[in-house]
């Protein structure tokens, strides 16, 4: 295949990728309003992309706010700026690694499993099965789990966010030696609640996106077991893309927006 | 006249350039078994999907229930489909359901029914099938031939009007073939006499069916009664019934 053939096939794929998953959103809007509500399946994948995720989420945090805190503090130090550590690590936290970390290390966890076990029904002709029972299985499999990740999404950043500033307070409490209400209050200072905000706000377009391309996937998986694994390493990676890539744009329309 | 429960005018269907159905047309009444018969590839499979409206055809009309369904949305096909059972080839069972539970899903979804109810008409059907005291059973501790049997009795649990079958003998032995052909049989006295059945299997047809179509390249080679069928003299249908079919 010539380069040209080559990329015309990517360039295919792609449009037909994007237009797919456009459509999919459509319809899960298109569905959000039709009854059955299915609120025990909501709480179960609450439970699922939530509680199960959250140590995976707590353990990222709380090394990235150490890290952070060391980083700075020891780059700072040479402008005799160490005691502006907090704001800076919380900042950063509150404003982008919170959101970004979480939605890519929950993210990729929560879609690949969700590709996994979608597409697998999709091999097995399960959702075939569903369709030909008269279940909407958009409704039933798709809607809850998107609900969910809506809820969940910034719950768990509030927590990520949390523990992250705290590991930034250990580090430059117990390895810097700077004093713990300096660290408190430079941060009560520096920090508006726009910072959070931004942060939760697009915890919550991560949440949709990345529950979006996990479903799409699995629905889309074809071709066997060989098929489902590609499935799912494609959503793994299509996850952090979709999450780098939309941070920026997100950030850019929040700064236009409320800054 | 009564109205057909399926009827279907000119489908065609293709994948990528590879066309499957090239102008398919043919009328199912209440009280009827077809039997849809081909090799592998004849498109037998992709024709009843798109009987049930689960795939769409590129051209042509399709008819359930007196009800266009080739365009219409996917939500609102729900309430028709249904009314049709579709017993797949693979079984397709809910992996992570017991017996009970797939045979009560579409009951749990479609009724308001009380757990006794439930329980009493999922009991009732799995009897039917032959499979009673299998409740607990996961559906990857049953045999293909259970497997099949607890997808027929998940399809008419509803008691639909018309029930489609997939290839049912597909992948076994004799014994669960003849045993899968007799509850056929039995069903059309009793719980569901209209019925398409999408097989290769020739003996199994005649068994179970009073109308019989030969798909090949496409279109349907021929339509007729079991003995009509035997008896034609189209040249693919000498083929078929020799063994000697091949699709391209």
């Amino acid at each position: 295949m010539s380069v040209l053939a080559y990329a015309r096939q990517q360039g295919r794929e792609s449009v037909a990728w994007y237009g797919g998953l456009g459509l999919l959103a459509v319809s899960v809007a298109r569905n959000l309003r039709l009854p059955p509500s299915y609120l025990v399946i909501v709480a179960r994948e609450i439970d699922i992309i939530g509680v199960r995720s959250l140590v995976v989420a707590v353990t990222a945090a709380l090394f990235t706010g150490m890290v952070l805190a060391l980083q700075t503090a020891v780059n700072m130090a040479r402008f005799g700026a160490e005691n502006y550590v907090g704001p800076v690590v919380a900042l950063s936290i509150l404003r982008e690694l919170g959101p970004v970390l979480t939605a890519i290390l929950v993210g990729g966890k929560v879609a690949s499993g969700i590709t996994a076990e979608l597409g697998s029904m999709k091999v097995t002709e399960q959702i075939d099965a569903l369709r030909a029972i008269g279940v909407n299985y958009v409704k039933k499999l798709i809607v809850p789990r998107l609900l969910a990740a809506l809820i969940v999404f910034p719950l768990v950043t509030v927590v990520a966010d949390a523990v992250g500033l705290v590991g930034g307070m250990l580090v430059a409490v117990f390895d810097r030696s700077l004093d713990m209400y300096l660290y408190w209050n430079t941060i009560s200072y520096w920090v508006v609640m726009k910072d959070f905000l931004s942060g939760i706000g697009k915890s919550v377009v991560f949440g949709m996106l990345v529950t979006l391309i996990g479903c799409y996937n699995g629905l889309e998986t074809s071709g066997g077991t060989e098929g489902l694994g590609r499935s799912t390493t494609d959503t793994v990676v299509q996850v952090a893309m979709a999450v780098i890539v939309s941070d920026f744009f997100l950030t850019k329309l929040f700064l236009l927006l409320f800054w | 006249m009564i109205e057909p429960l399926v009827e279907l005018r000119d489908v065609h269907k293709a994948f990528d350039a590879k066309s499957v159905l090239r102008g398919v047309s043919f009328a199912l009444r209440k009280g009827t078994t077809l039997a849809v018969m081909g090799g592998s590839g004849s498109g037998k499979t992709v024709l009843l999907r798109i009987t049930d409206g689960l795939i769409r055809p590129d051209a042509g009309e399709v008819a359930l229930f007196g009800t266009r369904i080739e365009r219409m949305r996917e939500e609102a096909m729900l309430a028709i489909r249904k009314r049709a059972g579709f017993v797949f080839q693979s079984a397709a069972l809910f992996d992570s359901l017991s017996v009970f539970e797939n045979v009560a899903y579409p009951l749990r979804e479609h009724t308001g029914m009380s757990l006794g109810e439930i329980s009493d008409r999922v009991h009732r059907f799995l009897s039917l099938v032959g499979m009673p005291d299998t409740d607990e059973l996961m559906p990857a501790e049953l045999s293909g031939g259970m497997r099949k049997r607890v997808g027929i009795a998940r399809a008419l649990v509803l008691e639909p009007e018309v029930v489609f079958f997939d290839e049912p003998t597909a992948g076994l032995d004799p014994t669960n073939a003849r045993l899968v052909a007799e509850l056929i049989v039995t069903l059309r006295a009793g719980v569901c006499d209209t019925a398409i059945v999408v097989t290769h299997d020739v003996e199994f047809a005649i068994m179970v069916a009073d109308q019989m179509a030969i798909l090949h390249q496409g279109r349907f080679a021929d339509v007729g009664t079991p003995a009509e069928i035997r008896a034609s003299s189209n040249p693919d249908v000498r083929r078929f019934l020799a063994g000697d079919l091949r699709e391209d």
